[in-house]
């Protein structure tokens, strides 16, 4: 027997959405996939593996990994903070970890590179330390971290706020010390927001090019990120070494969601019903 | 353990929660908090555990003030009304959680050995493996009683034990909590809204309304001698018919009750729908029938007076009873009070 769906038009709902999907999704994908399979593997493989790429994968992804280590750090306490502490201006500070996903990404740059550059407020302090922050990687660093932290404050803070507080009374009353409480109990029972909202700002850390190039200082072999190599070959009229460029970061980001849908799984394994 | 509170206060925000409650538990009883919601009982028992601290008022244990002594650090097992069972941990892992992070250190075959104990006591053998989202509600709360018990607490405390569960369900549970109090002899505190299961499992039932302690006394003293309407009230259904005081006793219709101690004036008759019956003759208080409730055990008839109060009571199966039927409710006993 067919079932009666609530919703009608489910057909047509469907036909439409995936011809969607395919159109804005797909279609570019294979798009950039025919584009830089037209080269040929020694073609394909000279431009991908050509040092200045490959120095630019080294600073793009371990920028990332920095960043994402520090927003997955912060973002949980900033979660934390929002969620468990009832304090004067705490609907403004809810509100402003959106920000970085309203502002534009070049008004974030400059922003970031006028604080940062050795005359701004922060940049002429660290400079008494010795610090670069502007035209380093460590600058992309804080531009990716910029941008990304709303991933895992909003992955989390929902997880976090269903917590029944009867589990932390419990395993209280068992005895258990804070940290003994926050490691065994809490800290499992977030694990599948926290990998969701960390590959999340992994990946936009990965792609991100806006806030980036200008706080950067984009010096091939040091500070220039894929992103920038990619739209630098596109300014060339380079079409194919672009694509082929871009697969790499495409494939980077396939195996991030491959691993941590994988991870999530394993981490919810208590929730299958048996 | 022995458990005594003195005068203990707790006020949340502008709320009197607890008002200078003063209670007793010797070693060893099962003792019922019962109130309606709201009448603090809750709010006692997670004093009694450290989850709350009082604002006034101490808390003993046996010879030692517990009053400021930190939840971790009590010694008291606590059973949640839904269960909080840690979900992303076995069954076992559950029970043995209070072990792993107990101050005295166990080696891994003592803690399995202790798991297994425990199991077979709650009666789950071989569902360790389980995670608690794969068991039933009235297996969930037995792992949850298994894990507060693994960590030897002084006192088990439980928290609407049974109120998320089928009545059936309910019912075993509660015989089996019983057998367990009594095979381990633990001071137990637990909380109901329940008559029927306050006066099921408790020693000693304690009623409570609006942050204080109305009356307690074992089952039979609270049920037999209930103090004031409120507490006849709560305990089962009641009938309330109004009457007059004369010289010790009240009238209503043209039947009497004794009523000593109760002065002159309006009052009001309390009766249980047991305590009333169905005559075609007087005395009684004239009535005519309205409903009758065919039930299982007999049958339940409702009944409206002159006086248009509505009173209910049962009669025996084979009883020929019809609505519209005029006649008279004769009354066994009853209670009364003041207005």
């Amino acid at each position: 027997m067919r079932r009666r769906n609530v919703l009608p038009g489910l057909p047509l709902s469907l036909g439409v959405t995936l011809f969607y999907v395919g159109l804005i999704v797909v279609l570019p994908l294979a798009a950039l996939v025919i584009k830089a399979a037209s080269l040929g593997p020694a073609d394909y493989w000279q431009i991908v593996s050509s040092p200045r790429a490959v120095a630019s994968y080294r600073v793009t992804v371990l920028s990332a990994l920095g960043a994402t280590l520090f927003n997955l750090l912060f973002g949980l306490a900033l979660a934390w903070v929002i969620t468990r502490y009832r304090f004067p201006g705490r609907r403004i500070v809810d509100a402003m970890v959106d920000l970085p996903f309203a502002l534009p990404t070049a008004v974030a740059g400059i922003a970031l590179t006028a604080l940062f550059a050795n005359n701004g407020w922060f940049g002429s302090v660290l400079e008494g330390f010795g610090m670069k922050v502007a035209y380093t990687p460590l600058g992309i660093m804080v531009a990716m971290c910029f941008t990304s932290i709303p991933f895992v404050v909003r992955t989390v803070q929902p997880v976090l706020e269903d917590l029944d507080p009867a589990l932390e009374e419990a395993a209280q009353s068992l005895g258990g010390s804070d940290w003994e409480i926050f490691r065994k109990v809490i800290l499992p029972l977030l694990t599948p927001a926290l990998l969701a909202g960390v590959s999340l700002s992994f990946a936009r850390s990965l792609g991100e090019f806006g806030a980036i190039i200008f706080i950067a200082g984009n010096q091939p072999m040091s500070t220039e990120i894929t992103s920038l190599l990619i739209f630098i070959r596109l300014e060339e009229y380079d079409y194919q070494a672009a694509a082929a460029i871009a697969s790499v970061l495409l494939l980077t980001a396939f195996f991030m969601l491959g691993v941590t849908n994988w991870l999530q799984a394993r981490a919810l394994r208590y929730t299958v019903k048996g | 353990m022995k458990i005594r509170l003195e005068n203990v206060v707790k006020t949340f925000e502008t709320f009197r929660a607890v008002k200078d409650v003063s209670l007793d538990i010797d070693s060893g009883e099962l003792v019922a908090l019962l109130g309606p919601s709201g009448s603090g009982k809750t709010t006692i028992l997670r004093m009694v555990a450290g989850l709350e601290y009082s604002d006034g008022g101490t808390i003993h244990f046996g010879d030692q003030d517990a009053t400021d002594i930190p939840v971790r650090d009590r010694g008291v097992g606590f059973v949640f009304q839904h269960y909080a069972l840690f979900p992303h941990m076995t069954v076992a892992d559950n029970i043995a959680f209070g072990m792993k992070v107990s101050k005295v250190k166990r080696d891994k075959a003592a803690i399995d050995a202790r798991v297994t104990d425990l199991l077979r006591l709650v009666r789950l053998e071989g569902l360790g493996d389980r995670f608690p989202a794969q068991i039933s509600g009235g297996q969930r709360q037995r792992v949850a009683l298994a894990r507060a018990l693994a960590v030897d607490p002084k006192v088990l405390l439980l928290d609407e034990p049974f109120g998320a569960l089928d009545a059936n369900v309910r019912r075993d549970l509660r015989r089996w909590l019983r057998e367990i109090h009594s095979e381990l002899g633990i001071t137990t505190l637990f909380v109901t809204h329940d008559q029927e299961e306050a006066l099921d499992l408790a020693d000693r039932v304690v009623i409570l309304k609006d942050g204080q302690i109305v009356q307690q006394g074992t089952p039979e003293e609270v049920c037999r001698d209930p103090q004031s309407a409120f507490v006849m009230k709560f305990l089962g259904d009641a009938n309330v018919i109004a009457a007059e005081v004369r010289d010790g006793r009240a009238y209503a219709g043209d039947v009497s009750v004794e009523a000593q101690g109760v002065a002159d004036g309006r009052a009001e008759l309390y009766a249980r729908p047991s305590d009333l019956d169905w005559s075609h003759a007087g005395p009684g208080i004239a009535a005519t029938i309205s409903r009758v409730l065919d039930r299982a055990d007999g049958r339940r008839v409702l009944a409206t007076t002159v006086a248009s109060e509505t009173l209910e009571f049962d009669v025996e199966p084979e009883r020929i009873v019809k609505a519209g039927e005029a006649g008279f409710v004769t009354l066994r006993r009853a209670k009364v009070f003041p207005v």
